[in-house]
């Protein structure tokens, strides 16, 4: 049976996070009553003219940088023209031959740590239309509506196209890309990549070839993926639909499918007979960009570690495995803070226990994230300090940092003021033994009969008994000597 | 009649700065002038009475509060094509006749604030596209000089209503001649600036990268005046230049002496007729009489100027009047669908010529056919404008016709090609962004049995030596004073 | 250059203006005169002559990343050939893959 592999590019149209929209001063803010989030500029009305925002050209060169893209040194903007009644001036203003954007590669990871790599075509600025609704088809598709109500907040918000190379073969691995993209871009604040909220918003270029032929296949692009997990299945659906029409004899046909969330299919969407024509040309109402390699290195220097070369050092130097970094990656601020106490304490296993452990927990409970908790990474590394000291053990720790926590105190004041050191005095650890054994003369005999697991019960006991303060490895060492 | 309605701007603003008159009382005169004339001229599509008296009262309050506005009490015309809020902006198109703009062009914001009086909104050919006016959807504009003939274009109104004492300054828009041939066919001053000089935000686009505001006037000095108050950045239109504006005004000139002023070897004015082309002679001879140096320059490239413009302008225009689809304003033809619905409303919207510059642009961007027009075009763009920096290596200035004839009847051009040829002289200037100026010349008889009409010198001179160019201007204007020998035969005071 | 009979009907599809019969002969002949003339343009040897899209030389002319007062949403609607509430209502939108 002939083995198929997937090819798959993806084209991604994220907006940007900046204040007011990319070529006028309206607010680029989400879900603002209809129609008033608008001005001659971004309404399109006769006369008004574009002025292009200097915050959205900044955030292109930080995700061009992320993925080790060429930032050119000119760059313009270009008209793409097509007639959509939510698109105000029937023209989009974008980047035809010139982005601001050339290349990089997004390197990500597969859930068991595997790395991949994404070469990127390019990233590109635009600008987003506004938004139709559809009416009178009952379930608000446009597919049988009468008419359609528009409107133009979201139009002009800033927008970049990032179109990949078709480096990604399956499902997974398109996740995986798309996952990395979404990092990268919150944690270097160049958009909030909701979902949910349309800014994120993906198409995908499937076909497929038997594994070892060098040409590709006919390729479908898949349209209307509202999340990961439904990138994921149409993905899934669509390499199923080709491979089922190449093995029964038939030929893929180069369309547009959309993918159908309810019955978990893709369906062709007809496309009119009229090809696109979109005479680009350059937008003679703005003045081309000339980025200078000064703005690159200044906006380079201010940019945080990306989260791939993070998750590199995270798996190389610390041995933290792929589960766990993708979970401090997949908190920015979190993985900031990581660093911080592993940089203060030296010692990055115990401070990745207590960031995923104890300090997520409280931050879950308390709403307050543990960056912004009163346990900065200094008391944090105070706290293994004390661990490694063996001060204290892990148990009392538990409560100190919840202590820290609430209070802001040191761990070492807690520690002191409560009693709470361990106790390494081996005539205080020999009385709590002697009385534990003495307590308990049946389950000594039973160790003495051979059943030498009831050990640990004693250990418990006697730690109990020390309220925890006993050290343990004594504790261990004097109970087994007391047996005999 | 009062004479105050022929008076220049500058006797006007001089007198309500001197609170000699009030702005009240020139408005007053005016709108009255405008209603007793304008019906025979049809300059104005929309008159601003109402707008027009509170503006006067505003100036004549801050007149009051010790201000010097420099065009205190100045009637104006606006071309309507420039946004003003509250007002209908038309284009001359059926398919904006009942939109009321929300806000104001900046240069018609900064004229109302040195003081002008915005007296109406004026006729144009639809969405500036043509050479005589005749292109309104909205109005027939006579000229003033001879009411069978037509006033040029596009910004025909402004021109007539300046010629016919309807306002003392008008604005127009200059793509590839607007201001310049309508200036020459109705015996007044008519000024482009640099491109970029004067914002076009609140302009509505013909040809972006070339559409550019500029005064008429009665005189010189009044244009300076104008094209003082209008000039420098404006942070809402990124084309609009960041640099400091020389002023004009105050620098006219009484004499050329120490200036060179080129011929344009391909520009020869023989072919134009006898009468015209020795109207031309003089005018230059006048130059040389001023203490100018004569040289000869050569445009070697000028000569595909118009099939140049004609490729860009339409382009450009292609993709600017695509808006106009009837969604969120305008004219709306219904139908069906959406689809239906866009080509029925520009079909019904657009009038015929408005339509051809949409197809040719639309073909020329199209693909398969980009790189054979429209970068060719932009190719012989750059050798147009590097034939003036090579021309003004030898000389200051250049100076040739500002039209191939005077005014010419109403329906002579059925042929689309034949108007386009009006704007011979006047489009390599705007395709390399000069500053350019049409004056008074010369008149001349079409036939035997016509009155005398108006012909227009263009003066020319590298971007961003507007100070000297009207200098020069108004040098020769003084010198020679070729407006004053006739009045209008509409619209003169009585 | 070439000389290829434009294709007026095509160009007013893209251009969205229905035009009929007599329009498309008449303008399929002033533009194909217009083309004519432009021809022209194949004389000038323009291999080596770089594009010119504007005559300004400005570059990098942006605004910064503030927010500016918005229209009144009435003021905006009114001139609406069609409104439904706070909405620009347009006749039913055939599904194309745009």
């Amino acid at each position: 049976m002939t083995q198929y592999e997937a090819v798959i590019g993806i084209e991604c149209h994220v907006e940007l996070k900046t204040q007011s929209k990319m070529f006028c001063g309206c607010p680029n803010a989400f879900g603002g009553e209809p129609n008033t989030q608008v001005c001659p500029v971004c309404l399109a009305l006769p006369g008004a003219l574009p002025v292009a925002n200097e915050a959205a050209i900044a955030h292109m060169i930080r995700a061009g940088l992320a993925f080790d893209a060429e930032i050119p040194a000119f760059s313009k903007f270009d008209r793409k023209n097509y007639f959509y009644p939510d698109m105000p001036k029937d023209y989009q203003i974008s980047q035809f031959d010139m982005p601001l954007t050339q290349g990089g590669v997004v390197k990500y990871w597969l859930e068991d740590g595997t790395m991949k790599e994404c070469r990127l075509t390019r990233i590109h600025l635009e600008e987003d239309t506004g938004k139709s609704s559809h009416a009178g088809s009952g379930d608000g598709r446009i597919a049988g509506s009468t008419h359609s109500l528009v409107d133009f907040n979201r139009a002009g918000v800033p927008l970049m196209e990032c179109v990949s190379e078709p480096d990604i073969r399956s499902a997974k691995e398109a996740v995986g890309y798309l996952e990395a993209l979404k990092r990268t871009f919150v944690q270097l604040g160049v958009s909030d990549v909701k979902m949910e909220e349309g800014s994120l918003r993906c198409d995908a270029n499937v076909s497929i070839r038997p594994v070892g032929q060098a040409e590709y296949g006919t390729k479908a692009e898949i349209k209307n993926m509202n999340s990961f997990r439904s990138v994921e299945r149409a993905i899934e659906s669509e390499i199923a639909r080709q491979i089922e029409i190449v093995e029964s004899g038939g030929r893929v046909i180069q369309e547009t499918r959309g993918w159908d969330e309810v019955h978990g299919t893709t369906h062709s969407m007809r496309s009119k007979e009229q090809a696109h024509d979109y005479r680009y040309f350059p937008d003679p109402d703005l003045v081309p960009m000339e980025v200078s390699r000064d703005l690159v290195e200044r906006i380079r220097s201010g940019m945080p570690e990306v989260p791939w070369k993070r998750f590199e050092r995270y798996r190389a130097e610390y041995r933290i495995n792929a589960l766990q970094a993708t979970q401090l990656l997949d908190d920015g601020p979190l993985a900031a803070y990581f660093d911080a106490a592993v940089a203060a304490s030296g010692n990055p296993q115990q401070s990745l226990n207590f960031v995923l452990g104890d300090l997520s927990r409280l931050a879950n409970e308390s709403g307050t994230a543990v960056g912004a908790s009163k346990v900065t990474p200094a008391l944090l590394a105070e706290l293994i300090g004390l661990l490694e000291a063996k001060t204290i053990n892990s148990k009392i720790a538990k409560g100190v940092i919840e202590r820290t926590w609430q209070t802001g105190d040191s761990p070492k004041a807690i520690v002191e003021r409560e009693g709470l050191a361990q106790t390494t005095d081996s005539a205080a650890i020999e009385k709590f033994v002697d009385d534990v054994l003495a307590a308990n003369p049946k389950v000594v005999e039973e160790y003495r009969g051979g059943k030498v697991g009831v050990a640990g019960f004693l250990v418990g006991a006697v730690m109990k008994a020390s309220q925890g303060k006993a050290n343990p490895a004594m504790v261990q060492e004097l109970v087994k000597k007391k047996l005999g | 009649m009062d004479e105050t309605v022929s008076a220049t701007a500058a006797s006007i603003a001089d007198a309500v700065n001197a609170k000699a008159r009030s702005a009240r009382e020139v408005t007053d005169a005016m709108l009255a002038h405008v209603d007793a004339v304008d019906d025979r001229v049809g300059a104005y599509l929309t008159r601003l009475h109402d707008l027009a008296r509170a503006q006067a009262d505003r100036v004549d309050a801050r007149v009051a509060a010790g201000e010097k506005l420099p065009l205190a009490g100045v009637p104006l015309a606006v071309k309507d094509n420039m946004c003003l809020t509250g007002t209908r902006t038309t284009c001359g198109s059926k398919i904006l006749e009942h939109w009321v703009a929300p806000y104001t062009n900046t240069a018609v914001a900064r004229m109302l604030d040195a003081g002008a009086i915005p007296i109406g909104k004026t006729n144009l050919d639809e969405f500036a596209m043509g050479s005589s006016c005749e292109n309104s959807a909205l109005g027939v504009t006579r000229n003033p000089y001879d009411p069978g003939c037509v006033p040029g274009g596009s910004s025909g109104g402004s021109a007539a209503a300046v010629a016919a004492n309807e306002a003392a300054i008008g604005l127009g828009s200059d793509t590839g001649g607007s201001i310049r041939e309508p200036a020459a066919f109705c015996n007044l001053v008519g000024f482009k600036p640099t491109y970029g000089r004067i914002s076009r935000y609140g302009l509505i686009a013909f040809a972006s990268s070339l559409d550019q505001i500029g005064p008429f006037a009665r005189t010189v000095e009044d244009a300076a005046l104008a094209y003082d108050a209008m000039a420098g950045h404006d942070p809402m239109d990124s084309t609009s230049i960041d640099r400091a504006v020389e002023s004009t005004a105050d620098h006219l000139r009484t004499d050329l002496r120490g200036l060179k002023v080129g011929l344009v070897r391909e520009f020869d004015t023989e072919g134009l007729g006898g009468e015209i082309d020795a109207v031309y002679k003089k005018a230059y001879a006048d130059l040389e009489a001023l203490g100018a140096e004569i040289v000869e320059v050569g445009l070697p490239s000028a000569k595909y100027g118009l099939a140049t413009y004609y490729l860009i302008a339409p382009a450009e225009c292609s993709s600017n009047l695509a808006r106009f689809d009837g969604v969120r304003y305008g004219l709306r033809v219904d139908a069906a669908d959406v689809g239906a619905m866009y080509e029925a409303t520009r079909a019904a919207g657009f009038g015929p010529e408005v339509k051809r510059r949409i197809l040719i642009g639309t073909y020329a961007l199209s693909s398969g056919y980009y790189d054979a027009y429209y970068v060719r075009a932009q190719k012989a763009r750059t050798l147009i404008a590097q034939d003036f920096r090579t021309a003004f290596a030898s000389c200051d200035l250049i100076a040739c016709p500002a039209a191939s004839s005077p005014a010419f009847p109403f329906d002579s051009k059925s042929d689309p090609y034949s108007m386009y040829l009006m704007d011979y002289y006047t489009i390599p200037m705007s395709l390399a962004g000069l500053p350019a100026v049409s004056v008074p010349c010369g008149w001349v008889k079409a036939s035997a049995d016509s009155s005398p009409m108006p012909m227009g010198l263009q003066l020319t001179s590298p971007i961003f030596s507007e100070r000297l160019l009207l200098g020069a201007a108004h040098a020769y204007e003084r010198a020679t004073n070729h407006a004053a020998l006739r009045g209008p035969a509409v619209g003169a005071p009585a | 250059m070439s000389s290829d009979k434009i294709d007026v009907r095509y160009v007013a599809k893209l251009a969205r203006i229905a035009l009929t019969d007599d329009e498309v002969e008449r303008f399929g002949a002033q533009l194909g005169d217009l083309l004519e003339h432009v021809q022209a343009l194949g004389e000038l040897d323009v291999a080596a002559v770089p594009a010119t899209a504007q005559v300004v030389e400005s570059r990098n002319v942006q605004r910064a990343d503030t927010v500016r007062p918005t229209l009144d949403r009435e003021t905006v609607l009114a001139q609406a050939p069609q409104r439904q509430g706070p909405f620009f209502r347009v006749p039913r939108i055939i599904a194309e893959a745009e």
